[in-house]
């Protein structure tokens, strides 16, 4: 009953954010930096943040999460950083010899202003990194944006530093897949190799926050986009961008820099999203779709036909990133579920109150951005008690508190094993949450039932 | 591969090979650019002071600080859960350049009402410290107008490591004691230190104090109220678990009170009765001794069958302990030997020169110590000693399991009370059933040890340990 303290009555609050519906940039970017094949990943800063963000990744993924630190002290925020990147760099590659390094900023870093790319040319010019070894990064001061925004920063990164336009076209498609699970990229993958398509997904961190146990600490997991494939995202043909705050910079960056053009669509998750995603790849790769996922789409429409009566009228609320919110909400909504509250910590725009409402109607209350937090969900609970509620393992003390299922989804998750290998998108990601709601309610349903309506065949 | 090693030779020991007398090498900053285990000043001021359950805890500055320390502790509280809520400035971009004075005001002010806490800590981040906020002015001001402690802790993350947190939160705790000191003592008394009330471990120590006849005047800071904590100097005496994280108030107050401490663990058999009689002797009360006596003895003999049994079934197996502070290694060390289960590597994050020289003492020949090691490092080390299980942190459960070891949670987050008689039973239940798990006839790893030699080279061990 940690949450009892939280008063209904909904006053406005200025100056401070109570119970955080976000994290901050560099964990994310440390995430994206993970999807790049033999990638160390570098937090520039001091080393609090970088043991949180470890912290963090770990808790969710139940993997060694590998990350180095500037190591900053008194001196480093006084004089500034370049000394201590300079040092780190160098033995990144003696000790730990990954292919590339991704590093990320720190509020610290940020704020004493120290300028990466000048940093990183020192370096070279000073021989420390390596011929044929990388180092890319990004700015990702937790200031501005959050955990969302510092993946999308990252990626663009990759972009930037990596990606080429050769002037050959390579008949391939670059999937950015947005900020999702590993199970979810690999479900991109193989739909798209299901599809005949030669896709670049990237980042792509399938195989290293989820890799099998074999007996062996590997510091590079085998999994990850290459650098080459990153690299040949410039020659690829179309760029297909999932979810709008995590996606559209990077895809937007390649249209400048390689000349590809991209479209950007909502995260494949549910019915009409993925729909929407299969189709995209079918118009553009010139392909058609292959009966194999039909029948996959098929199974889902059914389990939705049989048990649509347990759906109806239910209400929702919904607390995470952006991206997932949006298909989310359109999933639930096309289950005919009602969505009462849509609440996000991440800014993410006009645009996103707009598609929401677009899709779910005018009646939903949406949340995002600037104060938007837990203890503010809490409170809308408080006011109209929905029946089922989506979020991350924080939810679980207002769930207990207000009595309501949660079903986990999103960042972090520290109490659940799952979502680092079964996916939410796709045909089978829809099963799968499908079969979650389902379980949900209905667990519900025969927990509150009546002696004499407590049936055996639902 | 013996690159890695040059670099930090000298924070890593052999007791036994050929390096002379050397001291181990430690409370070095983490080498740049090291994947170090090691966390900031902030998190050792906000783990201290945390379980202090009457209090406000608002952390000035972005939002990932707070986040990261919400509610991951699992200290209990016996009556308000304020502290596990997470309050952040969060501050945005506008207040970084033209500085978060103002909304730190406003955010003390509004908590303030909202809440009625006790006192409020106000845990300065390093941005604060770099935009230079006057935390403490602002502090000042909010404490004369609301009427309760409002107490800057200056947790710049950079100022240095865990320790220097742990300090930070000694001085201001030292602030609460100061409000109510000097008033006449209580007869038979302690302050609990260093304990934080996971998993309920205050209470279980309490408990013995209370069944020895000894009034408990304070727990800083498990399960911690403003107002004992006010009271604590009245003690006769302070009891100190954790030399890391509590020493320091101790000394304070004994300079300020007059008031003695004495440090001790509360870890395995022979350490938690070795607590619990020096804490009698300390009284020189015959009541207290007999009691005391009668403690140990019942909860030894209650124990002790289930812990043989356990060691029947993990005598000769080898562990990796490496956790942050030392004293806590210590303790394990020794747990460990009851079980017939040997150290082969230990090392801490924290730990000083006295700390290691003790360290060296209590293990065996042939046994690892590191400072500050690092997961490469690490893994190598459980590699080349083939032990069975490891016992650490969050970061480093799955590195054991990659490897096929088993693992022991021994830091801030877990969820089993290891300390007292009772707690050393959860321990040997949670090795024996970590190592004996069917589990691990399905790790490659295990397999391969059962079929082949070993295959790490010596190589690698002389080059380390020649001098
Ligand atoms: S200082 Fe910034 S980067 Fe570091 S943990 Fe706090 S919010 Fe995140
Ligand atoms: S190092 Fe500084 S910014 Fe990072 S977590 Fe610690 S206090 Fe926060």
């Amino acid at each position: 009953m940690l949450l009892r303290h939280t008063p209904e009555t909904i006053t406005d609050r200025s100056a401070l954010t109570i119970n955080p519906a976000k994290t901050c940039q560099p964990v994310g970017a440390m995430y994206a930096a993970l999807g790049i094949h033999n990638c160390l990943p570098h937090s520039h800063g001091s080393q609090g943040c970088c043991a949180y963000h470890r912290s963090a990744l770990t808790r969710h993924y139940k993997d060694p999460i590998m990350a180095t630190t500037s190591s900053f002290t008194e001196g480093a925020s006084v004089f500034g950083g370049q000394a201590n990147l300079v040092e780190s760099i160098n033995n990144i590659f003696t000790i730990y010899s990954p292919d590339i390094i991704a590093v990320n900023t720190t509020c610290l870093s940020e704020v004493i202003g120290d300028d990466l790319p000048q940093i990183i040319n020192k370096a070279r010019a000073d021989g420390k990194i390596p011929p044929g070894k990388t180092v890319i990064h990004a700015n990702t001061p937790s200031f501005k944006g959050s955990h969302v925004t510092g993946f999308a920063n990252m990626t663009s990164a990759m972009v930037q530093y990596l990606s080429e336009r050769s002037g050959k076209k390579i008949p391939q498609i670059n999937i950015i897949p947005g900020y999702v699970e590993p199970s979810d990229m690999a479900e991109m993958k193989r739909i798209s190799l299901e599809m005949g398509i030669k896709s670049v997904l990237f980042p792509d961190t399938s195989g290293v926050v989820n890799s099998p146990l074999d007996g062996k600490f590997h510091m590079y997991p085998k999994g990850g986009a290459t650098m080459e494939a990153i690299k040949s995202a410039g020659d690829s043909t179309f760029t297909l961008a999932l979810g709008r705050t995590a996606s559209l910079p990077a895809a937007k960056l390649l249209d400048t820099k390689c000349k590809v053009p991209f479209e950007c669509l909502d995260l494949p998750i549910g019915l009409s999203a993925t729909d929407t995603f299969v189709d995209c790849l079918r118009k553009t790769a010139g392909v058609s779709v292959p009966e194999s996922l039909m029948v996959e789409r098929g199974q889902v429409v059914d389990v939705l036909t049989d048990m649509h009566q347990y759906f109806f009228g239910k209400k929702v609320a919904l607390i995470g990133d952006p991206d997932h919110l949006v298909s989310l909400a359109q999933f639930l909504t096309d289950m005919d579920m009602e969505v009462l509250y849509v609440v996000t910590g991440t800014p993410a725009g006009p645009k996103f109150v707009r598609r929401i409402r677009e899709l779910t109607g005018e009646k939903t209350i949406v949340k995002e951005g600037l104060g938007v937090d837990m203890f503010q969900f809490h409170q809308l609970i408080k006011n109209a008690k929905p029946d089922l509620l989506f979020g991350n393992t924080y939810v679980k003390h207002i769930a207990r508190d207000e009595d309501i299922p949660l079903i986990r989804m999103g960042f972090p998750i520290y109490d659940r094993v799952g979502h680092q290998y079964f996916p939410i998108t796709g045909y089978r990601g829809a099963l799968r949450l499908l079969e979650k709601i389902l379980e949900a309610i209905l667990d519900r349903q025969d927990r509150d039932a009546p002696e004499e309506s407590f049936e055996l065949v639902m | 591969m013996i690159e890695i090693l040059k670099d930090r030779k000298k924070q890593v020991f052999q007791k036994g090979a050929e390096t002379g007398d050397r001291g181990i090498v430690c409370e070095k900053a983490s080498l740049a650019g090291s994947v170090s285990q090691r966390a900031c000043v902030f998190c050792g001021s906000r783990v201290v002071l945390y379980p202090i359950a009457d209090a406000l805890h608002l952390v000035h500055g972005p939002v990932g600080c707070a986040a990261y320390t919400w509610d991951i502790r699992g200290s209990l509280s016996s009556g308000p859960e304020l502290h596990r809520l997470s309050f952040s400035t969060d501050l945005r971009e506008k207040e970084v350049i033209f500085g978060g004075e103002k909304k730190l005001y406003a955010a003390l002010t509004e908590l303030i009402k909202a809440y009625a806490p006790k006192a409020a800590f106000v845990y300065a981040t390093c941005i604060i410290g770099l935009i230079g906020d006057d935390v403490q002015a602002v502090c000042k001001k909010v404490q004369a107008e609301q009427g309760i402690p409002v107490i800057p802790v200056h947790s710049e993350g950079f100022r240095g490591t865990k320790k220097d947190g742990y300090k930070a939160a000694c001085e201001a705790l030292f602030r609460l004691v100061v409000e109510g000191g000097g008033q006449p003592g209580f007869p038979l008394s302690i302050n609990i230190l260093g304990d934080f009330n996971l998993a309920g471990e205050t209470w279980m120590i309490k408990e013995y104090y209370r069944q020895m006849g000894i009034k408990v005047v304070s727990c800083i800071t498990g399960d911690g109220r403003v107002d004992e904590i006010r009271e604590s100097s009245r003690a006769g005496l302070n009891v100190v678990q954790c030399s890391g994280s509590m020493t320091q108030l101790a000394k304070m107050m004994e300079e300020t009170y007059g008031l003695p401490f004495k440090r001790v663990s509360y870890f395995g058999i022979e350490d938690t009765a070795e607590a619990l009689y020096s804490v009698a002797r300390h009284f020189d009360d015959l009541q207290v001794m007999r009691k005391t006596e009668e403690l140990v003895r019942s909860e030894v003999n209650r124990i002790y069958p289930e812990v043989q049994h356990y060691r029947k079934a993990l005598e000769g197996k080898k562990a990796a302990i490496y956790v942050g502070g030392s004293f806590k290694a210590f303790s394990l060390v020794k747990a460990l030997r009851h079980l017939g289960i040997q150290t082969a590597i230990v090392g801490s994050q924290t730990g000083n020169p006295e700390d290691y020289e003790y360290l060296k003492e209590i293990c065996d020949a042939g046994t690892i110590i590191v400072d500050d090691t690092n997961p490469l490092e690490l893994s190598r080390f459980m590699m080349e000693k083939d032990v069975d299980l490891l016992i650490g942190g969050v970061k480093e459960r799955p590195i054991a399991y990659k490897m096929g070891a088993a693992f022991c949670d021994h830091n801030h987050e877990r969820k089993t009370a290891l300390a007292g008689f009772e707690g050393m039973l959860n321990f040997c239940r949670e090795v024996y059933a970590s190592i004996m798990s069917p589990v691990w006839q399905f790790s490659p790893a295990r397999q391969r040890r059962a079929t082949m030699e070993q295959t790490f080279s010596e190589e690698i061990t002389k080059a380390m340990f020649s001098t």
